[in-house]
């Protein structure tokens, strides 16, 4: 499982981060970083929830 | 006694119903979901109504949440231009305003609401008010036929975004305000007045204090009378003074109505039937309060919850902490928790002489909210913080 931005989409909500802080982070700069771009299995149920919860429909995960 | 229906109906095409019609195949529904909305549209994004798409930026098929082809292929019956009119929990049947009957066994009440207008305007060209993808494109097509000035009327979250787009397409605008403070009995007095500084950066003529007596004009509208007998010159005048939900087709259905539909904790209002969205009213556990949310991530949680709770009966209370944001010129406002005006307040991280800041808010030694100006990473640490119940002295030490 690979996550995958649009960051021409996302708006540095931050709901991903409210989620899954250990994979997700919006900094000061207002910008998000992806701090684990593949996490594991046992994160998947947690990551399909950001993909769900994002305003801007934002993330998605590439099985690759 | 309850129980699992056979089909789903959705009343109501937008947010919530979207999500709870999407949840219900998600969590492995294979029974029948028809999708029926007032609209003609297919579902789709509010937030970008008042921003991307008003300012000309986003052409509006890029705010849809789908397509009709998206819902076939999930197995979504979608009937679009149909509003409902009446409800037989008895017989369970909805009547649609074509006069025909529809037969539901499950039920999902996500009909939202509507914006309040002011009386006496109707029939004035140049007055309007921000709903719908259609009130989106009608506006649009105003600001950009060449007005002089636009007048908003209201200071709440609409107005104030239509008032920084306006004011990015170079426009004149003012603000007219009845209260003191703009959002003065959500954020209080202390936060509304920064929210009141940010527009006056930008130029706007914001009034506050006053209220509007009229809107005078010869078929198109020309100036706004205010009730301390100033007038404002106005090409085109947007009213954002908040909403009314959509309750009236359920009158002596047996649904209470109050504000909104009675809901229980896991939103269930009757055997098989449930409610989400602007138009659900329900006691949030974690705040010990009865409330209607009127918040996008509040509609897209509720609707899949309101889903969920009609398949399995085991489904547990909802219980979030409200959110939203706003974007307004280039400041990012986000508010989570359940705030009161006459909370205890405190600036917890940046400036806001910059308006880049975290504040929170405390009542009863608990912390209630957070409010960010360009802190999304503050609010939504604060948000879990208030998700767990933490003392305000708690949050006042955290940092993060």
């Amino acid at each position: 499982m690979r996550i995958v931005v649009d960051f021409d989409l996302c708006e540095s909500n931050a709901v991903c981060m409210q989620i899954a802080p250990d994979i997700f982070e919006v900094r000061d700069d207002d910008f998000l970083y992806i701090l684990n771009e593949t996490p594991g299995e046992a994160d998947r149920s947690r990551v399909e929830e950001c993909v769900q919860r994002c305003p801007k429909q934002a993330i998605s995960i590439a099985e690759d | 006694m309850t129980s699992i229906p056979r089909a789903v109906t959705i009343v109501g095409a937008s947010l919530a119903g979207f999500n709870a019609a999407e949840a219900l195949r998600r969590d492995g529904f294979e029974g029948p979901v028809t999708l029926i909305g007032a609209e003609d549209h297919p579902p789709y994004d509010r937030p970008p109504l008042s921003k991307q798409v008003l300012a000309g930026d986003w052409e509006p098929d890029r705010a849809a949440l789908t397509d009709t082809e998206e819902l076939a292929d999930d197995g979504i019956e979608a009937r679009f231009g149909l509003r409902a009119t009446g409800l037989d929990l008895n017989a369970r049947e909805l009547s649609l305003h074509t006069g025909e009957t529809v037969a539901f066994d499950g039920l999902v009440i996500a009909t939202g609401a509507r914006c309040r207008t002011m009386p006496g305007t109707d029939g004035l060209s140049g007055l309007h008010v921000l709903r719908s993808l259609d009130d989106c494109l009608a506006l649009r097509a105003d600001l950009e036929a060449g007005p002089q000035r636009v007048v908003v009327v209201g200071a709440g979250f609409i107005g104030a975004e239509v008032a920084a787009t306006a004011r990015g397409r170079g426009l004149e605008v003012t603000v007219v305000e009845a209260l003191p403070t703009p959002l003065g009995r959500v954020l209080g007095d202390e936060m509304g007045s920064v929210c009141a500084e940010v527009h006056r950066d930008h130029g706007v003529d914001l009034r506050t204090g006053v209220g509007v007596d009229r809107i005078e004009g010869d078929h198109r509208v020309e100036r706004v009378v205010l009730s301390d007998g100033a007038t404002v010159d106005a090409d085109v005048v947007v009213v954002g003074i908040g909403v009314i939900p959509n309750t009236e087709w359920l009158e002596g259905s047996g649904v209470q109505i109050d504000d909104g539909v009675i809901c229980d904790a896991s939103c269930l209002v009757a055997d098989r039937v449930t409610a989400a969205g602007d138009v659900a009213r329900w006691p949030n556990q974690l705040f010990g309060e009865t409330m209607r949310v009127e918040h996008w991530d509040n509609a897209a949680a509720q609707g899949a919850h309101a889903a969920r709770r009609l398949l399995d009966e085991a489904t547990g209370p909802f219980a979030p902490v409200p959110w939203f944001w706003s974007d307004q010129y280039d400041r990012k406002i986000q508010l989570a928790g359940r705030v009161r005006p006459d909370d205890e307040v405190r600036v917890v991280n940046g400036s806001v002489a910059e308006r880049r800041f975290a504040a929170i808010y405390g009542r009863g030694g608990r912390i209630t909210g957070v409010l960010g100006f360009n802190r999304p990473r503050h609010v939504m640490r604060y948000r879990a913080l208030i998700e767990q119940g933490a003392t305000f002295d708690e949050a006042l030490a955290a940092e993060f």
